[in-house]
């Protein structure tokens, strides 16, 4: 890559260039540039296997991308994850793990306590303060299998608020919880947004996603659409998103699979 | 015996977390008594069993010392690692890197006879052979890091999953063990003395040499869990929150592999290729059912791993000819059964118990009713006397099946009996139940049919289970809720605090406790 951006973009909290990446080397998001700014609530939206939660993995690094590059405040993700908040999709991880829910918001500070040392006083009252802004202090020692949905997604919530980032990436944080912890959650995006945080949403619901964020990412294996989301929320860019899957392309993505197998 | 079964019986009801324990001392008293009586049909042997053990558990024997050593630090290794096995869902890991190392062993023990005359003489120096614990444990790590190596590499490029590729690698590798094995037990001459213990372990054939290296193992093993514990932790929780914090989650599990290969290797001395996963898994496995807080999970863990392990090597110890392994692993397997049937929340038993009380508790709140019932039917007093027979038509059942129902009542001291049990009188605690019973009843029809528009006739068998759930919160916020709670959707008087708490002077009655309704 020759073309790396013009000023250093420390005030730019997401910048993706030309980022393909995939499964078993079989591209799943082709081509994808994007510049964020700050203090935005971003909406992620689109069908099935547009490559939604893909694209979050890519930009931290856990799915490898086959080219472009990713940057957060001007660096490469690794010299600035501690700015960097995430909530992975609810199912990813085993409810049964024998922890309590303090023990889940403490893992959002493991990222600053580092290697060999342990969780010190202050991280254990962040982990508090969090767990009270989600509603869930008084569930702190609690076993998390006794949990519900809702509460699960509480509970990712204020592990990555423990997190104290700039940034934060949500995997479908709204998918199948109650109405009360969806106000809840929306809420309190809002807040962090009016502290200057900038957020990435993984949305699966049309209807409301127009009334949830400031600005929509309209993607389909590549970025249909983005921008503020009276602009982008229009029939004809909502057609070329979910309207038939990008027949070329996922044709093009099998035939790379099979050649790389 | 059976009174000591007992014992084990009422340990396994009562709760907490010594439970598991209490359980391994009782097997301990248990087993070795079968042995010892075994052992004396054999040889004419004078000493006791207690005797035995005490020589046992004195230690004087070093070979008593290095076997109980062993076991303790097998147990603390094995337990340790386990845990994390168990959470991270890769116990059939575990199995295939216990059978994977016998080719290892095998060679490890072949190349004690390589001298500087030949690389690959080993033939020639045959009576140099020896089992060398540091080239055995060699031999052992890199046939286990070989097999996981084959495993992800199956598993990378072809379309085999992960089970296939574990079940494939589990059986070659330990069928080349097997052979080389067999090789080495037909040389013609040559030290042999354990290597066919590997097999089935036993706790015996510990020398000083294997304890030192089972020490430096188990102490890298504790140091490593202890030091790097909370990133064990959120790695095998959530591995992709885990690489998004930047932690090396893949190292991370190469590095927890190579450790349970050290485990597994230090182990085998005693327990046997065949067996040693058990030793993993098995006491890790009844502390997940004990607890469900991971430090806890590990301590227990390592308890129940100790406590196995030297009960395998006492057995072993008190009958040299049964190998230690599956003394070690029927112990463990013990404690699971243990926490399997008593475990204080989720053991099968203490759920049929609690299962039990609760339906003989709503079976007593019924019969309760039942006379509430009676005596509406009659309108007469709480006072006044119901016959069995009265409480029977009420029930739908024989006398014989409500008389058990009215001594239960009696036990509770809800109910007195008169005249040889047929009459039946409420005592005050016995009146307010059951009018807090059918108020509970009543209370829900109503709030079914005025608040969630339910047909009357549909209220009533939702009632019959919810009687016996409704708290007092729940009854103090359906009485806030509904305006009129005087009478039910059926017409009938709703109990309230009046009735409940009714002055009351039970008094036997004369002959003719009927007749207000005739």
């Amino acid at each position: 890559m020759t073309d790396s951006p013009a000023t250093n973009g420390e005030d730019i909290p997401l910048e993706i260039h030309d980022l393909t990446a995939g499964y078993h080397k079989k591209p799943v998001l082709w081509g994808i540039d994007l510049q964020v700014p700050k203090g935005k609530l971003v909406g992620i939206v689109g069908p099935n296997g547009a490559g939604k939660s893909t694209l979050i993995k890519a930009v931290m690094g856990l799915v490898p991308p086959s080219s472009g590059w990713v940057k957060i405040f001007g660096k490469p993700y690794n010299e600035n994850r501690k700015r960097v908040g995430y909530v992975p999709q609810r199912e990813s991880v085993d409810w049964d793990f024998p922890v309590t829910v303090m023990d889940v918001v403490m893992m959002g500070r493991y990222g600053h306590v580092g290697w060999f040392k342990r969780p010190k006083k202050v991280d254990r009252e962040i982990a508090r303060d969090c767990l009270d802004k989600v509603k869930m202090l008084p569930f702190a020692k609690r076993q998390i299998s006794n949990l519900s949905g809702g509460q699960q997604q509480r509970v990712f919530l204020a592990r990555a608020l423990a997190q104290e980032s700039d940034i934060y990436f949500m995997d479908e944080p709204f998918a199948g919880v109650d109405a009360a912890t969806e106000t809840a959650i929306i809420a309190l995006l809002h807040e962090l947004r009016e502290k200057g945080k900038t957020l990435l949403v993984v949305h699966h619901d049309l209807p409301t996603a127009r009334n949830y964020f400031d600005q929509l990412l309209l993607l389909n294996m590549r970025v249909v659409a983005y921008g503020e989301t009276e602009e982008v929320f229009t029939y004809e860019l909502l057609q070329k998103t979910y309207g038939g899957r990008l027949t070329i392309l996922s044709e093009v993505a099998d035939a790379v699979g099979q050649r790389a197998k | 015996m059976s009174q000591q079964r007992s014992i084990l019986a009422k340990q396994g009801r009562g709760a907490g977390h010594a439970l598991g324990l209490l359980a391994v001392l009782a097997v301990f008293v248990v087993l070795p008594e079968n042995a010892w009586s075994a052992k004396i049909g054999d040889v004419a042997e004078e000493t006791s069993l207690g005797q035995q053990a005490i020589r046992f558990f004195s230690f004087r024997d070093p070979s008593v010392r290095y076997a109980v050593i062993g076991s303790v630090l097998l147990g603390i290794s094995c337990g340790l690692l386990g845990c994390f096995i168990v959470v991270r869902k890769m116990a059939l890991v575990g199995d295939t890197l216990s059978h994977a190392v016998l080719p290892g062993v095998a060679l490890g023990f072949l190349f004690s006879g390589v001298s500087a005359s030949g690389l690959f003489d080993w033939s020639f120096d045959v009576d140099n052979i020896t089992k060398n614990p540091t080239l055995i444990f060699c031999g052992a790590v890199v046939a286990g890091v070989a097999g996981t190596f084959l495993v992800n590499t199956l598993k990378r490029t072809t379309k085999i999953k992960e089970d296939s590729a574990l079940g494939l690698t589990l059986a070659s590798f330990f069928a080349v063990g097997i052979c080389l094995l067999t090789m080495i037990q037909d040389l013609p001459t040559g030290n042999k003395s354990g290597i066919d213990k590997f097999m089935f372990g036993q706790a015996a054939a510990i020398g000083e040499d294997d304890i030192r290296l089972m020490t430096g193992i188990t102490v890298l093993i504790v140091a490593v869990v202890f030091v790097f514990y909370k990133e064990l932790l959120v790695t095998s929780f959530d591995a992709g929150f885990a690489r998004a914090i930047a932690l090396p989650s893949q190292w991370i599990h190469h590095g927890l592999m190579l450790l349970v290969a050290f485990a597994v290797v230090i182990a085998l001395q005693a327990v046997g290729v065949v067996l040693v996963s058990a030793m993993l898994i098995t006491p890790a496995a009844a502390a997940y059912l004990l607890t469900d807080r991971m430090h806890r999970m590990l301590l227990l863990a390592v308890g129940f791993g100790v406590a196995s392990g030297v009960l395998g090597a006492f057995i072993s110890f008190l009958k040299p000819n049964i190998p230690t392994g599956p003394c070690m692993v029927l112990g463990a397997s013990a404690v699971f059964a243990v926490a399997f049937f008593g475990g204080p929340r989720h053991g099968v038993l203490t759920r049929w118990w609690r299962h039990m009380s609760r339906s003989k508790r709503v079976q007593r709140e019924n019969t309760l009713k039942a006379l509430f019932q009676v005596l509406e039917y009659r309108e007469a007093e709480p006072e006044e006397s119901v016959s069995l027979k009265e409480l029977a038509e009420r029930r739908r059942e024989t006398i014989d099946e409500v008389s058990g129902q009215a001594k239960e009542l009696k036990q509770h001291g809800l109910v007195t009996l008169h005249e040889e049990g047929n009459k039946i009188l409420f005592t005050p605690n016995g009146w307010q139940l059951a009018c807090t019973i059918v108020r509970n009843h009543r209370l829900w029809e109503l709030y079914l049919t005025n608040a969630a528009n339910i047909a009357a006739d549909h209220v009533h068998d939702d009632a019959e289970q919810i009687e016996h759930v409704l708290g007092d919160d729940v009854v103090r916020e359906l009485e806030r809720m509904l305006d009129d709670t005087t009478r039910d959707p059926h017409g009938r008087a709703i109990p309230g605090f009046v009735d409940i708490h009714k002055p009351f002077a039970p008094t036997v009655p004369g002959p003719s406790g009927y007749g207000r309704n005739s």
